[in-house]
């Protein structure tokens, strides 16, 4: 049996009942790993040494011990702007180099105490900011399915890990669609989940009040156990909620007849490849006949979506990004004065997207234009919110496209900052309504995949993620690029 | 409204980010143009609009002001670039040997 083939349950299960053993779970995965980084460079660093221990102390357990660990022996790669103790995390950032952060994350510990085995920490946008992951400060990362392309971005490293085969499932973190669209691109699932859902301590923080963690993984089913793990409550985050956190992988096959699926015009049409829009009203097509309603539906202020999240996520970023200041953690060039070390570590140690966000957050939060621009785009953002709670009161998701193309190759974007903030037009809408949004494949157009995303009301992930099981069930997936590869 | 290479420095100023000639030469035409972009919005009317500054319309919890373990000073300050006596060491900030005024 090659163990790549198995999906996170069936691995847990094989795992816990003693049939295969955590240690060859993790030797098949480190094996994958040194065969397609290579070509797909979808690690910042690996922790061989780390995941043989973990796997040895999942051996070592009492059946009585294995048997309550969801994830026993399942193979993670963590987006590098989530912190593990003792491990350098850097977010991608040079700012951050040699950084090993005292503790973990909440949703580490969550996934280690589930018997979870951390590969490494996967390469990104430098501090989450951009949609190729040609923005990190190490290496790019190629997409698995055509290596002339970007994966998407900025939890590029994590999509690429999981369509390559070389993590089971994987970490992400979405600010404007950051695991949504390289999800789409690299043909895997993505889910962002409610604001809220899933504790954001020890995220390196981006835009605090879009943020958040979420799954991604070869399968619908992969994605909600995952989220299981990772959902709930934590004393450590403020802002996550207190709500119950359901079976969501139980409750996955149980049947949604006549769901009402939202079609909204705005996202559909004009700036949207008519390639992608074809495979995602076709996806749609095949649940209609088996038995969905497509709702026709408008979200008026859409359009509106793009200019807004570019001047409150870079606002919120300019914000968070203060505390590099070459005090307290991280880089620090050498200065007579406190001013200039600040100045001339910040300039040695961010990247030109950081620099372009901090400075446009700093501008529209500055005396004379905060009105005018900040605050002008949350009230925007309440008329976004507003849209879908009129959608909602009909509907029960809203279907759309997850990315307006196919993956591009890479280098044709990264020196046009608006046409790369334009790409993300379909996903900053549910970060700015906090609502919980999925992308599923729904199809392969000239090679490549392209994904259907789904978004739903605060904390309607056990909805949504059997509405994407639906559009699974109507997928004709090819096999994986590491599949291809032993052919 | 034109964003200019004065602005960029002063905004760059506010920001503790220094910027090369010809860094500040880019980022003024990235600026402008995410700037103009944003200009849409003017399109819509938000006077009686109230702000969603927050993902989740829910009022923040309070918790008990209590005191609980948190990390040593050593390991707070394990992470630090230069560091003395259990303090973050930065240049000096006040003239003279003890109580001097402020540098500016």
């Amino acid at each position: 049996m090659n163990l790549l083939e198995l999906g996170a349950a069936a691995l847990a299960a094989a795992v816990r009942e003693g049939e295969v053993s955590a240690r060859q779970a993790v030797e098949a995965y480190i094996q994958q790993v040194q065969a397609s980084e290579p070509t797909v460079g979808a690690y910042l660093r690996l922790d061989e040494a780390g995941a043989r221990e973990q796997a040895e102390r999942i051996d070592q357990a009492s059946w009585e011990e294995r048997r309550r660990w969801p994830l026993a022996g399942v193979p993670v790669a963590v987006k590098d702007n989530i912190v593990m103790e003792g491990m350098e995390t850097t977010a991608g950032s040079k700012i951050l180099s040699g950084w090993v952060p005292p503790y973990s994350a909440t949703v580490v510990e969550r996934l280690v105490a589930a018997g979870a085995i951390i590969l490494g920490k996967t390469n990104l946008d430098e501090f989450a900011m951009g949609s190729s992951t040609e923005f990190s400060a190490y290496h790019p990362t190629y997409n698995p399915w055509d290596p002339g392309r970007v994966p998407g971005g900025s939890s590029g490293g994590s999509a690429a890990a999981v369509a390559a085969g070389s993590a089971l499932v994987a970490l992400g973190s979405d600010t404007g669609g950051s695991i949504r669209q390289p999800a789409a691109y690299c043909g895997v699932v993505g889910l962002k989940p409610t604001y809220g859902r899933v504790s954001r301590y020890g995220l390196i923080a981006f835009a605090s009040s879009l943020d958040q963690i979420g799954p991604l993984a070869r399968t619908v089913e992969d994605a909600a156990l995952l989220l299981e793990v990772l959902a709930g409550v934590d004393a450590k985050d403020a802002t996550s909620v207190d709500e119950p956190v359901p079976p969501y992988r139980q409750h996955l096959d149980q049947p949604l007849p006549g769901l009402r699926i939202g079609v909204p015009a705005e996202y559909f049409g004009e700036g949207i490849d008519p390639v992608v829009q074809r495979t995602v009203e076709a996806a749609l097509q095949r649940l209609a006949a088996g038995g969905a309603q497509l709702v026709p539906i408008s979200l008026p202020h859409t359009p509106y979506a793009i200019a807004t999240y570019y001047l409150i996520a870079p606002a919120e970023a300019s914000s968070n990004l203060a505390r590099y200041d070459g005090i307290r953690f991280g880089l620090r060039q050498p200065a007579s004065d406190l001013t200039q070390l600040y100045e001339s570590t910040r300039a040695a140690g961010f990247g030109v997207e950081v620099k372009r966000r901090i400075l446009l957050g700093t501008h529209v939060l500055s005396a004379g234009y905060y009105d005018a621009y900040y605050l002008r785009a949350e009230k925007v953002r309440t008329l976004i919110r507003q849209d879908f709670e009129q959608a909602f009161a009909h509907v029960d998701v809203v279907a759309t496209p997850t990315t307006p193309d196919l993956p591009f190759p890479l280098g044709s974007r990264s020196d046009d900052p608006l046409r790369m903030y334009l790409s993300d037009v379909c996903t900053v809408t549910s970060n700015l309504a906090g609502l919980p949004a999925i992308s599923v494949p729904c199809g392969w157009a000239e090679g490549l995949p392209v994904g259907l995303q789904l978004i739903g009301p605060a904390f309607s992930e056990d909805l949504l993620l059997r509405a994407a099981r639906m559009v699974e069930a109507v997928t004709e997936r090819p096999r994986w690029p590491w599949q291809r590869e032993e052919a | 409204m034109g964003f200019t290479v004065r602005d960029v420095r002063h905004v760059a100023r506010l920001a503790r980010l220094a910027v090369s000639e010809k860094e500040a030469e880019r980022l003024v035409s990235d600026l402008n143009a995410v700037l103009t972009y944003a200009e849409q919005l003017n399109a819509l009317t938000t006077d009686s609009v109230l702000p969603t500054f927050h993902g989740l319309g829910r009022a923040m919890p309070l918790r008990e002001d209590a005191v609980h373990p948190s990390f040593s000073p050593e390991r707070a300050l394990s992470q630090a670039p230069q560091v003395k006596d259990a303090m973050f060491v930065v240049p000096r900030i006040l003239e003279g040997d003890g109580e001097g005024g402020a540098e500016e």
